[in-house]
């Protein structure tokens, strides 16, 4: 059962130190949210590429043996082009486990694709049985990318898994960057199907601005934020409270429905993650570049590998190319889109109208698809198999641009092609995607002949619009990654690559817990009617009144009602002094507290209406005492108080208090 | 005491143009602006200069929110917006915003181009109509205004259709629209969450009608047209374009191909390709089944099912025909109706709820002999040029067969919503007035229920709770004393002062409404003077006052302080003797006016007692 909390403290769980690829969990009033579980795949740069047919290149490798002889690896570890690769099932870096109980989640949001491909390893064997909230295409195109990934892993079975390399001791003789490589123990392989259906069975499908009640205590709301399909910031609020959660966001027009920028104003707090991996890259220049390499190459009779997701930057790629293929008189060259879900991901992407920028949704209208695939894929220019073998491998003519994953170059069927066309100066390679330093990427093949063009494309905010985007919808405080609080360590002049902001930003790194700072002052209650219909509202200066209110408080789930308080039932007919004598009386509404002051004048005359008519005033130091002769009585005024000196007589001294409460004011 | 009104200025103890308005916290909607089928005049819209006599709704409407593309729930949309002028929000989800304009085209081309009407809407009064219209996305909350916030739910009558919460602070409006509860081949079932509106407005097509089991109308239907198409006959099914008519050629696709039929199914008009493709792009909006596996198997291409071209009506031997309209009141289902009227061989299948004054209504009420107005162009006419509209007496042989396909909820359907959603008051339209008897009667059992007459409003007094913003402090004081939870079985007071300001309500200790107001206590005291006769020390009097009350007065706090005071709760009680006799005493009490039913004169009965 969930307690009431009125506690102030609202913290912050970093549980990824990616920046794009987050996993932070925040504790707000008596609620525990995971933001984001983003997976790290940076780790498989450490591992041999799983070849789709044999490659005698990659099983000639030498294994590794220490310099001195002491250690030998030779069976885990293969050296290539002076570079150690671990020879394994590659393995991810998770988000970390150990900084709280993952059973204690209740909701996760997720914001967008790719920032959920650690799902089942959070919701999986944790004892996780809270509710995963996303949008539809969140849910439909993660589930894809998640099956390709399985798919890779799985056709391509390797019995060995490697970790004797992982022991501490050695792992501190191996050459870099293996050397350095973090938390080597907590990777792990890749998740099963089954895994991943029964994750994302969890998924509870939501709407942009649809607003989700959790618990009774806050309100959790996705808002567009531009960058792909279904993606979205989070608004976690209660009455008083707004935590903006933005991550993953874009101000450029591509496909996606524009980023909701207004509905984060007036945030507490801001978490900002996601931001542009390639801060000097303009993705529109890259474009550019992607095109003219790709004409050039076609042109002197080299293939093309586009290594990519299979959905996102993809459908833009598509679409740029669509209009320019003719221009380029490439309309004879064919298009490959190889991947177990290519025809999946090319499907879906033409059903979700609502989630599309405006042009698309016109289209849709008419009605025609919104992307401009479908016609590519009629006119039989770009064709889409699952793999390499079967159709494909009695279609394939060359030269030809071919569009398959992974972009790491470690998996899937990238890998065949970089077997394929490695050894020729003819053929391009042209990175797109901003996840994989590709000098990493493509270690494990050199030396290579093949051309290499680095074209990121990343789409999400840069520092200039960011800080613009502060400016404009002012958070009280940001929070975000400590990598965005100083300048890439390779550009360490570019005092514009980092956010600079008043406060400054609150950074976190991976493991961190931050105290987020809130002045949390008030709750929502709800008056019920019959209580509101009876108060008495006093204007106490022009425009404000109040009213003072005996209510009892009732809570239920995380809501604060007030009712008016129940009559006490009849006396019991017992003698009235002695019950009044001898047990508390029954609380009834205390007396309000006064403020004011008594006019002298005002009220002798009032004082005299009512009879009173000898009365001496006396002129103090602070005010005045004035004896009510007949009465035997002294009244004395002063600015902020006023005292009844009466004795024994009740009903003068009820009279005289309600004289003086006229001229007061009750709160 | 706040109040919402509801009144139909269509679809009131009726069916057809559906349009009904609502003032809910100063706030006034129009839900749906239909056309009505069975009449050709003015009564063919709803009746605007109910909201104004003269000029434009702009002024009187926040927003008109259209809940699908029926006609008879759009159809007087451009004729509201750019004719009687209206410029505000029009809100409606994608799928309607798409094929409503497509639908409106139609009408307006059956009405001026072949009835040669004028004074009606134009193409470019659909167009600029449309630009008005803001799409809604299912489970999203638009805020219209500051105040006003609206959210949509899946319907499951056609392609796009939805249910509106309407809500002004915290009270709320539901207005379903048409709705189906029981999912069907192509479309899933209406949902709305517990969000228990003040007035739930429910359609009633189906008030009285708890129908059968949907497979055995599927059966009953598939054997009459497989009987006809086997003794040669011809089986027109009158549909509108885009809804039941998805929904049959998926039934009658997959029994052709499982039965290996080889009759013609043919679909009348160019709309049928447009329209299976409005499926397609928003599958999203089919029922699950059909969304799981759209990418291997769109169920919207049909093998079967082919264009219907005019001529195809005279061909001998069998065929299914589908042609719109759905009622039989223009167009060319009613024409390949007057062809094969005449043959008992033939079958016309109705498949929908048909409005009075439509053929189709005349029909499935028996009626054999039908006088049909025609331009007539036959060699019965005598004088070619006389511009007379001939009276053709026809005569009804075919078979007809009436299979309710709609997907309207029928009454166990209304009484599913209405436990969903928990409404506190319900009002009927979009049904018969009589048929709403029965229902009303049934849920008058557990709530109020209307039925208004078009023209007629209904109003319901809401009793809403006020929002107010409570100190933190405040309910930790409060909380503190009771534990975490109020104990419900000992309710404790809590005493406070609101602040009311601008729109803000607070609720803050007094002692802190004085502090955010910038006001000085003003502070009120009484004291009282009481002699009495003691010999002891001012000290020892003193004592045994503090002794004495302690043993009369039980559960008081009473306190003996080290500065020669005694205090009752707080109540200061001092001791002086008087100059002239040692003997005599006077005892100060002295009382704040906030002391609690504090009467003097029991303290000092307490100590004269004895």
């Amino acid at each position: 059962s969930r307690h009431l909390v009125l506690a102030n403290s609202v913290s912050l769980y970093c549980l990824s130190g990616h920046p794009t690829l987050p996993c932070n969990v925040l504790k707000f009033k008596s609620t525990t949210i995971m933001l984001d579980c983003g997976l790290d795949t940076t780790s498989v740069l450490n591992f041999l590429p799983l070849p789709l047919v044999h490659s005698p290149r990659l099983s000639k490798l030498p294994g590794w043996v220490s310099k001195d002889g002491t250690v030998n690896l030779e069976k885990e570890l293969k050296e290539c082009a002076g570079r150690v690769f671990v020879d394994s099932q590659p393995e991810f870096c998770l988000p970390e486990r150990e900084l709280l109980d993952l059973s204690t989640i209740d909701v996760i949001l997720i914001s967008n694709y790719h920032c959920m491909m650690a799902l089942p390893y959070i919701t999986e064997h944790t004892g996780f049985t809270g509710t995963v909230y996303a949008t539809e295409p969140t849910l439909q195109i993660g589930r894809l990318l998640m099956e390709e990934l399985v798919n890779f892993m799985e056709r391509v079975p390797k019995a060995q898994s490697a970790t004797c390399w992982k022991n501490k001791e050695i792992q501190r003789m191996l050459p870099g960057p293996l050397k350095d490589a973090v938390d080597v123990w907590t990777w792990k392989r890749c998740y099963s199907m089954q895994e991943v259906n029964s994750a994302l069975s969890k998924v509870q499908l939501v709407g942009y601005s649809q607003k989700v009640e959790l618990f009774g205590a806050v309100q959790i709301s996705p808002l567009s934020s531009g960058y792909s399909l279904g993606s979205s910031n989070w608004i976690i609020q209660s009455h008083h409270e707004k935590v903006s959660y933005v991550s993953g966001s874009s101000l450029l027009t591509t496909h996606p429905q524009p980023m909701d920028q207004s509905s984060l104003k007036n945030s507490d707090v801001l978490i900002l993650t996601g931001l542009t991996q390639m801060p000097t890259a303009n993705p529109d220049g890259m474009l550019g570049e992607f095109c003219s390499n790709l004409a050039m190459t076609i042109r002197a009779g080299g293939n093309v590998l586009v290594p990519c997701y299979s959905s996102g930057v993809i459908y833009d790629l598509l679409e740029c190319l669509y209009q320019f293929i003719e221009s380029a008189s490439l309309g004879t060259t064919p298009f490959y889109f190889i991947s177990p879900v290519a025809n999946s991901s090319l499907e879906f992407s033409q059903i979700f109208a609502e989630w599309l920028c405006h042009n698309k949704q016109t289209k849709v209208y008419l009605p025609e698809p919104p992307f401009p695939h479908a016609e590519l894929i009629q006119t039989n220019k770009l064709k889409h198999y699952p793999s390499i073998h079967g159709d494909f491998s009695s279609e394939f003519r060359q030269p030809c641009v071919v569009f398959t994953g992974h972009p790491s170059l470690r998996f899937g069927d990238v890998v065949h092609f970089m077997e394929l066309w490695g050894k020729s100066s003819l053929n391009t390679i042209i990175f797109t995607e901003p996840d994989f330093s590709y000098l990493d990427a493509l270690a494990p093949y050199q030396p290579l002949a093949m051309k290499c063009v680095y074209c990121p494309i990343d789409t999400r905010l840069n520092f200039h619009q960011v800080s613009k985007l502060l400016k404009e919808v002012q958070p009280v405080h940001v929070v975000c990654p400590e990598q965005y609080t100083q300048p890439p360590l390779t550009q360490s002049h570019r005092s514009d690559l980092m956010l600079e902001l008043q406060p400054p930003p609150m950074p976190y790194r991976r493991c961190s817990v931050l105290n987020l700072p809130f002045r949390r002052r008030y709750e929502r209650v709800y008056i019920l009617p019959e209580l509101a219909n009876s108060l008495v509202p006093s204007e106490i200066k022009p425009g404000i009144s109040v009213a003072t209110v005996s209510a009892v408080l009732h809570s239920k789930d995380n809501k604060h009602t007030l009712q008016s308080v129940p009559k006490p039932p009849p006396a019991p007919p017992t003698k009235k002094r002695k019950r009044v004598m001898e047990e508390p009386p029954v609380v009834l509404a205390p007396k309000p507290l006064l403020s004011g002051a008594v006019p002298l004048e005002a009220f002798l005359a009032t004082l005299q209406k009512h009879g009173i008519t000898e009365v001496k005033v006396e002129e103090t130091a602070d005010g005045h005492i004035l004896h009510l002769q007949a009465e035997d009585t002294l009244i004395q005024l002063e600015e902020d108080g006023t005292h009844i000196v009466c004795d024994n007589n009740e009903p003068l001294r009820t009279t005289l208090r309600d004289l003086v409460l006229r001229f007061l004011q009750k709160l | 005491m706040p109040e919402i009104k509801v009144t139909p200025l269509g679809a009131g103890q009726d069916v057809g143009r559906s349009c009904i308005l609502v003032s809910i916290g100063g706030k006034n909607i129009m839900l749906d602006c239909g056309m009505h089928m069975g009449y050709n005049d003015d009564r063919r819209f709803p009746d605007f200069s109910y909201i104004t006599q003269n000029g434009r709704l702009t002024d009187f409407l926040d927003c008109v929110i259209i809940s699908h593309f029926h006609l008879d729930h759009c159809g007087a949309l451009p004729y509201m917006s750019e004719m009687v002028g209206y410029d505000g929000p029009i809100y409606m989800t994608h799928p309607t915003k798409a094929i409503c304009p497509i639908l409106l085209e139609d009408f307006r081309k059956i009405t001026v181009d072949k009835k040669g009407e004028t004074n009606f809407f134009t193409s470019q009064m659909i167009k600029d109509c449309m630009k008005k219209v803001i799409p809604l996305n299912l489970h999203q909350t638009v805020q219209v205004d500051d105040e006003l916030e609206i959210k949509a739910y899946y319907a499951g009558h056609v392609l796009g259709a939805a249910m509106v919460h309407i809500k002004v602070g915290s009270e709320s409006v539901v207005y379903t629209g048409d709705y189906n509860m029981t999912p069907d081949r192509h479309l899933g079932a209406a949902w709305i969450d517990k969000c228990r509106p003040d007035i739930l407005i429910s359609e009633s097509t189906y008030a009285t009608t708890i129908r059968d089991s949907k497979r055995c109308r599927e059966r009953d239907f598939l054997k009459k047209v497989h009987e006809t198409i086997e003794r040669g006959g011809k089986v027109l099914i009158p549909v509108f374009a885009l809804g039941r008519a998805q929904e049959l050629c998926i039934l009658l696709e997959t029994f052709w191909e499982r039965m290996n039929l080889k009759a013609p199914i043919y679909f009348s008009t160019g709309l049928t390709e447009k329209a299976n493709h409005y499926y397609k792009l928003f599958i999203t909006w089919t029922n699950q089944k059909i969304r799981k596996t759209f990418v291997q198997r769109n169920m919207f291409e049909f093998k079967h099912i082919k264009a219907f071209d005019r001529s195809y009506a005279d061909n001998p031997g069998p065929m299914v025909v589908f042609a719109t309209p759905g009622m039989l009141h223009a167009g060319q289902s009613l024409q390949i109706f007057k062809k094969w009227a005449g043959n008992e061989k033939n079958m016309v299948i109705m498949p929908g709820y048909c409005v009075q004054g439509t053929i189709g209504h005349k029909i499935l009420n028996g009626q054999r002999k039908l006088e049909m107005e025609g331009r007539a162009t036959s060699v019965t006419l005598c004088c070619p040029l006389a511009p007379i509209k001939l009276q053709i007496v026809l005569d009804v042989k075919l078979q007809v067969e009436y299979m309710s396909f709609s997907a309207h909820a029928d009454a166990k359907g209304i009484m599913q919503l209405i436990r969903m959603a928990e409404p506190r008051n319900m009002v009927l339209v979009h049904g018969e007035a009589v048929k709403m008897e029965f229902l009303k009667g049934k849920i008058e059992q557990e709530f109020n229920c209307y039925m208004p007459a078009n023209g007629e409003t209904i109003t319901v007094t809401t009793n809403p709770s006020v929002p107010v913003d409570i100190s933190l402090n405040l309910l930790k004081r409060e909380m503190a004393l009771g534990g975490p939870l109020p104990d419900p079985k000992k309710p404790r007071t809590m005493h406070g002062t609101l602040i009311m300001k601008e729109n803000s309500l607070k609720l803050v200790s007094s002692e802190q409404a004085l502090k955010e107001l910038g006001l000085n206590e003003h502070q009120l005291r009484f004291t009282c003077r009481v002699q009495l006769q003691d010999p002891h020390s001012d000290p020892d009097t003193l004592h045994r006052i503090y002794t004495h009350l302690k043993s009369v007065l039980k559960g008081y706090t009473i306190q003996h302080l080290p500065d020669g005071t005694v205090m009752v709760e707080s109540i200061v009680i001092k001791v002086s003797s008087s100059a002239e006799d040692t003997n005599t005493k006077v005892l100060l009490l002295s009382w704040s006016y906030q002391v609690k039913y504090f009467q003097c004169s029991y303290l000092t009965d307490g100590l004269y007692r004895d």
